[in-house]
Parts: C-alpha cells; structure tokens; sequence
C-alpha cells in the first residue's frame, strides 16, 4: 500500500469504520438532519439531543464509505456533552483543516483526535466524504428543514 | 464548384458527397496502422492500437494507466488530436459564411465531418445529421422542439435503464405540457422487461426513449422488438446511443429508429461534438430548438423564416473544430472496424466476468445475457468510494457513484457501484490488474 493510502485509511479511521460509534437510531430526538453526498450515494442521518443548551446524546445512521462512516463516528464522540455553540467552532476548525482554509486559530481549536483525517487533504475529492456528517450535524443545530449536501 | 461557393450567408450548404480525405485534417491516419495483422492471432492487434494514443506513454501514480473508465469518456488516438490541432493551425475559419479560402476549407470540413457521420450511422442522407454539444444536447433538442407538439395525457415512455439525460429532459416535458412519464422496468439481471413494455404503449404513446447500452449496467437493450411495438402505435422511438455508438456498429435504417443520439468524446473524438440522427422527415417538420446565426433562411423585424435541416438546429457557431476531430475518430474506429471492437470488447468483457466472479465479495449488479462493454460490481462491506481510491492509487481508473442513474441503484439497492468500462485499447492484462487491486482493496478494507 502506498504511504498516501496508509495515511488515508489509518488504523484508527478503519476502527471507526468497522465498529461505528453511535450508529443507531434516535427515539424522541429533539432534533434530526439528513445529508447526501448524491454522488457518491453517501448518506447519513444525524440525531441530537439538547439538555441545558449542551447536546446531551449524539447519534447517526447511514450508508458510506469509510471516511464518511468514521468521521461521523468521530464527530459523535467528540461533541457529545459539549454545548451547542462549540459546533460551529468545531465545524469550521474541521472543515478549514481539510480544505487547507484554516487559521492559526483553526488550527489550535481543531481536536488532536481528529487530525486523523490529515490524509484526506490529499484526496481532495475525499474531503466531502468527510465533511457530510458534518455538515448534517450543523443543519441538525441550526434547525434546517432540507437535507443537505455537499456537493 | 466547392461547396462554400454556392453558400449564401445563412443558407444551407449541399452535402457533398464522400470526396477523398480532406488534406490536412484526418487524412493522415496510417493505412493499415491498426487494421488487420497477420502476426496477431484474430487479427486484432491491441498493442497497436495502444500505440495510437499518446497518454498510455504517460505513467499515472508512477504506473502504466489502466483506463477502465470510457463510459464516462474515452481516450483520444493522436490522429484526432492531430486533426484538431491542424485546423487551428491552418484552416482555421467560420464555417456557411465567408467567401475565402480558409472559410471554404472549414465549411468544407465540416461537412465532411457530417458525411462521415452519416456513414458510421448508416443514415440515408447527411441532412438526417445534426450536429449538437453530446448525447445530452441532442435529447434536450428532441424534447424541446419535437416536445412542443405533446399534449396533456399524451405519453412518453422510458425505460429504468436511463441515464439521467434520458430521463430528467422527459420529466420536464412532461410538466410543461401535461403529459404523462412512463417507466418499463427491469429484471434482477438489469434485463428490459418487453412484456411490461408492451403493456405501456397505446394510443395516447407519443414517443418512447431508450438507451441502446445501458451506461450503468452494459445491458444491451432489444432495440428491434422495442422499435417495433412503438411503430405498431405510430410512436418514434428515440435510441439514446452514448453507450453504443464506440462499441457496436449502428445501423439506424436497419434499425428504423426515428432518433438517434451520440456523443464524440466516448467514440475517442473530442469533448464538446455530439450528433443526433433523425429521420428527414421528422427534423422537416419540427421547430427550432435554438436561435440566432446560422439557423435562419431570412431575417426581418416582421418576421424570420428558419434554415433547413439540419442547419435550422445548429444555431450559432457550431463546434467546427470537434466535428473535424470527429471525422478523424470515425476513421479511426472505421479503420479497425465496429465489428472487431465489438468482438474484442465482448471477449475481454467475458474474462473481466469471470475474473470478478471468482473474487471473495464481488456482486455483479447487471447480468443480462446480452451486454456491452460494462462491468458494474460492488464488494461486500466496501463503499465503493474506497474501492475508487484503492484502484486509483494502483493507477487504475474506474467510475464510482450512481453513474447518473440513481433510479436504477436503488432498483437493485444498492447506493452506488463501482464500474469499469472496456474500450477498444484495453486488454486481458488491464483485467488481471483491476482483479489484483480488488484483492488489495479487501486486504485493507475488510
């Protein structure tokens, strides 16, 4: 394999990909999005629960590839319990770290855990696999009714 | 007397008859480069072939290119490349206009170009040519002008097979003008389901659109019974060919469709040049799809009286320049003949099958006892996204995704494929390389 493949699909990312964490179904979910890469044919619904302007629960389904299913397992671990406005912070620091748009500032608010995704800065057609969770999950907060895409 | 001699500005050229080959353009394709060899064993010579297109030269990821991508485009031998670069150079010109000698050659050219089109087809007249931007433009025209005649309840019927472009111009047909979308459907195997057929059509059918090579599944459809059944019920058919046209030979008068449509950058022509077929007397009797120069017999504020066919649907500046690489891709593939491209493309087709089926994981998703050119598979437990990335780092190339037909993925559940697509330059070897990077991909991913 080559060095730009290992960096792609790392172990960890791989992990995520075959035991996604979250990955179920949400009953009373105070709030859902849905988002498609049409594509690739990606496809991911994102749950959330609010308590006391935090997320309380985080959860998704879907179909994807690996990088889709393990970002979304990822970003589920990383926002559950933090408030609602650290999602647009996080979003931009994750977004801006893929697409080489970052700040300084970007940079520094950007959890280590997800520079796991470094490799796909490389694939640049990849970078919307990654994303689309997270795009879900912003629709999700900020309440948007149509299902979003990265395309 | 030259052709653009007897042009006035606006009016419709006569179509010459098949001359010798315009010098320069297209003229230089070796005799006998790629055509029959006794050293190889059925005469088709591969290696000879490759030769012809300067980007198997070129390494892709440090490896040889293996194309398995030319239903989505093909690559271009350098006589078309040549072809376009010689007009630039030196013929370079407008073409039914200017009355010098680089305007004449163009003009020239250019319906040499739709001569030569109309041979490959095996349509009666070159006016039956129209050239367009793909099959895409050529289907919008068809919806769009011959479209303008539908009424509310009349029906058009498609098949599940389509590609987007034969589907969605329909769609909006049908909500401009009241009329009604339907869709035969087809089997597990991606198989045409004539009985189902037959039970759409009937009186209120006003035209039915099929594919001839389904682009997502290879399924050759059964055009002769097809076009049949519509005329039974005075339906034209139109005949989506995108998928056909660089593997198959056609023969529109044989086959009796009233359109047909094709794009030049999947027949190893340029990017940008597509042709629709129609039969004379239907393009007579349909409006302009576009407007502007070039279409027109007379223009006055009261009123503007429209060309000809096949000028009255070819407004504007055409693309002089990809009808010329056209000619020249025609002779290419004339050359080595549409019957021994389909014979080499349906052998390495059975092998790909086979190799693929012997893989831990593979599904064929298209199984019809007649297909073309098309491998769709997806792996157990693979996204084919990753597949895609896999392949491309072992330089192999490969369509992923819906493959601009998303009824059809979810038809067979699936939300995308992986698709590798034979042109007439690939080879067992190339095979043998897309099996082993399957092999790698289930190594990491699964």
């Amino acid at each position: 394999m080559t060095a730009e493949l290992r960096d792609l699909y790392q172990e960890v990312i791989l992990d995520h990909q075959k035991r996604p964490r979250n990955f179920r179904g949400m009953e009373g979910a105070d709030r859902t999005a849905r988002g498609h890469n049409p594509l690739c044919g990606d496809k991911v619904t994102v749950y959330l629960k609010l308590q006391d302007g935090a997320l309380s629960d985080v959860s998704f389904e879907g179909v994807g590839c690996a990088i889709c299913t393990a970002a979304a397992s990822m970003m589920t671990n990383e926002v559950k319990g933090k408030p609602i406005g650290d999602v647009e912070k996080l979003f931009d620091a994750f977004h801006g770290f893929l697409t080489g748009e970052e700040g300084e500032d970007g940079q520094q608010e950007l959890p280590g855990k997800l520079r796991v995704f470094e490799g796909v800065r490389r694939f640049p057609i990849r970078v919307k696999c990654a994303t689309l969770p997270w795009h879900t999950l912003r629709a999700a907060v900020r309440g948007g009714e149509e299902p979003v895409t990265t395309e | 007397m030259t052709t653009s001699a007897k042009l006035r500005r606006g009016d419709c050229p006569d179509f010459p008859a098949e001359k010798t080959r315009l010098s320069p353009s297209a003229a230089d394709f070796p005799a006998g480069k790629t055509g029959l060899s006794p050293s190889v064993p059925d005469g088709y010579d591969v290696e000879r072939i490759r030769g012809e297109f300067p980007i198997f030269r070129r390494p892709i990821r440090s490896r040889p290119l293996v194309y398995l991508d030319n239903a989505a485009t093909s690559q271009k031998p350098q006589a078309v490349i040549d072809a376009v670069s010689r007009f630039y150079t030196t013929d370079c010109a407008n073409i039914h206009r200017g009355v010098h000698l680089l305007a004449e050659r163009a003009t020239e050219a250019y319906e040499q170009a739709r001569a030569k089109v109309r041979r490959l087809l095996g349509a009666r007249r070159a006016d039956e040519i129209v050239f367009v931007r793909g099959a895409t433009e050529a289907i919008n025209l068809v919806a769009d002008s011959f479209g303008r005649r539908f009424q509310p309840g009349d029906e058009i019927v498609i098949s599940a097979l389509e590609h987007h472009s034969n589907i969605v111009p329909w769609q909006m047909l049908a909500e401009r003008t009241g009329a009604v979308l339907r869709v035969v459907p087809v089997d597990e195997r991606g198989e045409f389901l004539a009985d189902e057929y037959r039970r759409l059509l009937g009186a209120k059918t006003r035209l039915v659109a099929v594919a001839h090579v389904s682009n997502a599944l290879g399924t050759v459809l059964p055009l002769e019974e097809i076009i049949a059944l519509a005329h039974g019920h005075d339906a034209p058919v139109l005949v989506d060919g995108a998928q056909a046209a660089p593997h198959l030979p056609v023969d529109v008068a044989a086959l009796d469709c009233d359109f047909y449509a094709f794009s030049g950058h999947k027949i190893y022509g340029p990017t940008g040049i597509g042709v629709l077929y129609g039969k004379a007397a239907l393009l007579e009797s349909m409006p302009p799809y576009q407007t502007g120069g070039g279409m027109i017999r007379s223009v006055a504020f009261e009123k503007t009286t429209f060309a000809p066919v096949p000028c009255r649907f070819e407004a504007g500046t055409p693309d002089i320049a990809g009808a010329i690489g056209l000619a020249a891709a025609v002779d290419f593939v004339e050359e080595i003949g549409l019957e021994a491209i389909a014979r080499h493309e349906s052998r390495l087709l059975d092998y790909a099958t086979e190799r693929l089926s012997a893989i831990a994981g593979v599904r064929l998703i298209g199984t019809a006892s007649r297909k073309a050119s098309i491998l769709s598979f997806v792996l157990d437990g693979v996204h084919p996204h990753d597949v895609g990335t896999i392949l491309d780092a072992e330089g192999i190339a490969t369509r992923t995704g819906h493959h601009c037909a998303q009824p059809l993925m979810d038809r067979f559940g699936v939300p995308a494929t992986t698709r590798a697509s034979l042109g007439l330059y690939n080879t067992r070897d190339e095979i043998d390389a897309l099996a082993a990077g399957l092999e790698k991909v289930s190594e990491v991913l699964r």
